[in-house]
């Protein structure tokens, strides 16, 4: 689950990392009476979107005036901000966050990552600020430093330091870094973060270090236990289709395709898409029902997929394990019936029982397709597909 | 002789009495499973499935020689289960549990290591089928009907589509010596190497059938051992071609995060390290069929 950039900033300074003074603001007029609080003459108007990349996408605008940050709030509000991140749908800022101009000497980057090879959370940092990591990654590798953190006795104070002498920081601002690296240390742990990152961090004039963005990310399996993180959640920011999912119990991912697919397991998913696309088509969604593809289950994924307007044809594949095929067969022409189905749909079973599975959609009577293999259930989406488009296209 | 579990092996089930514990320990004991008792904190001395249950790990393993283990416990407690079972000497643990929290299993992972190596658990999973030797003893939640003996070793990370996998070798008479689920999560007990590091050793199996996924680089570390370690071949098969970067796909670790962890990518990278690469989910069974067939 990702946060915004002021919630974040919030967390950030409960556990004492130094940042700007700033005002969440929902309307031109607040972002004004924001700036009237904060005071000063610069002010940075901050579009509250679930991604970074703002600046490039119009959602980070410097103003000496009120009427500048008036007229800024007034563009971005209500706008869609697409950045590489958010894809091409782009994501809708509703909030903003005004902040009081930096006066900056020197940018850094600086995050904690959950790093898979080693298992371990990694201290990442950089003296060159402001990048994407992922350029420097490539560009300049030699200019990034990581620390490892033993999960048994976390951060250590030492390793702060290194990270701080490796920043170029002098001797004066280490005690200063260290107070914000095991800060920000203590957030990801005691909140279950898989990622937290402050780029820029800025050296002020004045020698002080201020978190200046701040992106934080969580566990979704550790939810259960982080209440508070729970309650940041914004609905707006992420997809309705993946949340109705989330909501139902089912796993679900929107893509630009227009076969609509229903799977149990989600390794048997990614490869059914990958066989669509293999077959010359495209996906509409990954699906996962999950092991117990129960009757009432079916109905809510039938349902999910073919909200979804685009959906030209609908796959159905499921390998019944524990579940029996006949129980599953039975669930999907239950949907079917119930459902009044506008485009063709295409059914694959496979596992046990399924003799009785294939014979209950057999003799439904319903105009489901079905198929043997993986590959041939693909072919025969591909081909329904084309042909439903034919047909629109005609009509 | 398979790899992890065999005929003999005694095994036990950590969240014994609860629903999904049961059902499954039952499916275990109907396929042949030396299943020897279950835990559950507090109902210890009761008799389950016909079993005696335990309220310690520890008392399994005293009393009732317990050398193997599967967890079904929530969640919340999973991990603190798991070690457990690593602290009282089981030797081979399965998590099935799905939504184990990332940091939990970190410590899990520390937590084995202060073992040494020939001491150490070994832990397949979380979020994974179990495994299943067939025709000797399946410790997982896998239809074990679907599997025929034989001499290809499996490892992936999906339950589902090591079904498929199963399923496509039984269509061509082709069986199996051991097939191990590791997991969807992004920290996992056993990588696909460590796998493959016991198919390399076990008489039986002569092919392995490794079916990755995108996210993390454990599928061409894996391919960089079969290439410099393995005397038997490799057959790989990624899935994921067609998803968005960012964007999870179902499993916790199923996330394109940095370079190299695209099926794309991993397929290439797999097949410059010599690994045969399955082309297509449906061509899992006749591309393990062919390299067989030139042994």
């Amino acid at each position: 689950m990702d946060i915004h950039e002021y919630q974040a900033k919030e967390i950030l300074a409960g556990y004492g990392v130094k940042i700007a003074e700033g005002g969440l603001a929902y309307s031109p007029e607040d972002a004004v009476q924001r700036t009237r609080e904060i005071g000063g003459n610069v002010w940075a108007v901050k579009a509250q979107i679930h991604s970074g990349a703002r600046g490039k996408a119009g959602g980070v605008k410097i103003c000496f005036s009120h009427e500048e940050v008036e007229a800024a709030a007034d563009d971005m509000l209500g706008k869609r901000l697409v950045t590489h991140q958010t894809g091409p749908a782009g994501k809708v800022c509703s909030r903003l966050y005004i902040e009081a101009g930096t006066d900056i000497a020197k940018e850094l980057y600086f995050s904690f990552l959950v790093d898979r090879e080693h298992e371990r959370i990694v201290m990442v940092g950089s003296a060159q600020g402001g990048m994407e990591i992922e350029d420097l990654a490539e560009n300049n590798p030699d200019a990034i430093k990581k620390i490892h953190i033993d999960p048994a006795v976390g951060l250590l104070d030492f390793q702060a330091r290194k990270m701080a002498f490796a920043l170029g920081l002098e001797a004066s601002q280490i005690s200063h870094a260290v107070k914000f690296i095991s800060g920000c240390y203590r957030a990801m742990r005691e909140l279950d973060g898989n990622m937290l990152e402050v780029n820029p961090l800025v050296v002020t004039k004045s020698g002080e270090l201020i978190a200046l963005d701040a992106k934080m990310g969580f566990d979704d399996n550790a939810l259960f236990r982080r209440h508070k993180v729970s309650e940041l959640r914004d609905k707006t920011q992420e997809d309705p289709r993946e949340m109705a999912a989330a909501d139902r119990g089912l796993s679900y991912v929107g893509l630009d395709g227009d076969i609509g697919c229903m799977i149990n397991g989600a390794g048997l998913a990614m490869a059914t898409m990958d066989m669509i696309k293999l077959a010359g088509g495209e996906p509409a969604n990954f699906l996962d029902v999950g092991g117990g593809a129960s009757p009432e289950r079916t109905e809510k994924a039938f349902r999910l997929v073919l909200a979804d307007e685009g959906v030209k044809a609908m796959l159905v594949n499921i390998f019944a394990g524990i579940n029996r095929c006949d129980w599953i067969a039975e669930g999907v022409v239950h949907a079917v019936q119930k459902i009044d189905m506008k485009i063709p749909l295409i059914v694959r079973l496979s596992g046990t029982n399924v003799e009785e599975g294939r014979k209950i959609i057999a003799d439904s009577g319903l105009p489901i397709i079905t198929a043997t293999t993986l590959a041939e259930a693909a072919e025969k989406a591909v081909q329904a597909r084309n042909e439903q488009v034919a047909k629109e296209g005609a009509a | 002789m398979a790899i992890l579990i065999n005929k003999e092996t005694r095994m036990i089930v950590q969240g014994f009495t609860g629903k999904i514990g049961s059902f499954h320990a039952q499916d275990m004991i109907n396929y042949g499973s030396n299943v020897v008792g279950g835990i559950t904190p507090g109902k210890g001395g009761q008799t389950h499935l016909g079993r005696p249950v335990f309220n310690t790990v520890k008392e399994s393993v005293e009393q009732a020689g317990a050398e193997a283990s599967i967890i079904f416990v929530p969640p919340a407690f999973a991990a603190d289960s798991i070690m457990e079972a690593a602290d009282a000497g089981i030797k081979y643990c399965v998590a099935i549990t799905d939504g184990i929290p990332t940091q939990d299993m970190m410590k899990v992972k520390q937590y084995l290591r202060k073992f040494p190596k020939h001491e150490r658990m070994v832990l397949t999973g979380p979020n994974c089928a179990g495994t299943i030797s067939p025709g000797k003893s399946m410790l997982g939640i896998m239809p074990g009907h679907i599997y025929q003996v034989g001499e290809i070793g499996i490892v992936g990370r999906s339950g589902t589509l090591g079904y498929e996998a199963a399923d496509q070798l039984k269509e061509l008479g082709i069986g199996i010596s051991t097939s191990v689920g590791i997991g969807g999560d992004p920290i996992n007990g056993s990588s696909h190497q460590d796998i493959l590091e016991k198919f390399e050793e076990d008489d039986e199996t002569r092919v392995v059938l490794m079916i990755g996924e995108i996210g993390g680089s454990q599928e061409v570390d894996a391919g960089v051992f079969a290439k410099e370690k393995m005397s038997k071949p490799v057959v790989a098969y990624i899935a994921g071609l067609t998803a968005p970067k960012g964007r999870r796909m179902g499993h916790a670790g199923a996330i394109i995060s940095s370079a190299g962890e695209s099926a794309a990518e991993k397929v290439e990278m797999l097949q410059d390290l010599g690994v045969t690469i399955a082309p297509n989910p449906s061509s899992m069974g006749e591309t393990v069929a062919k390299v067989l067939a030139k042994l």
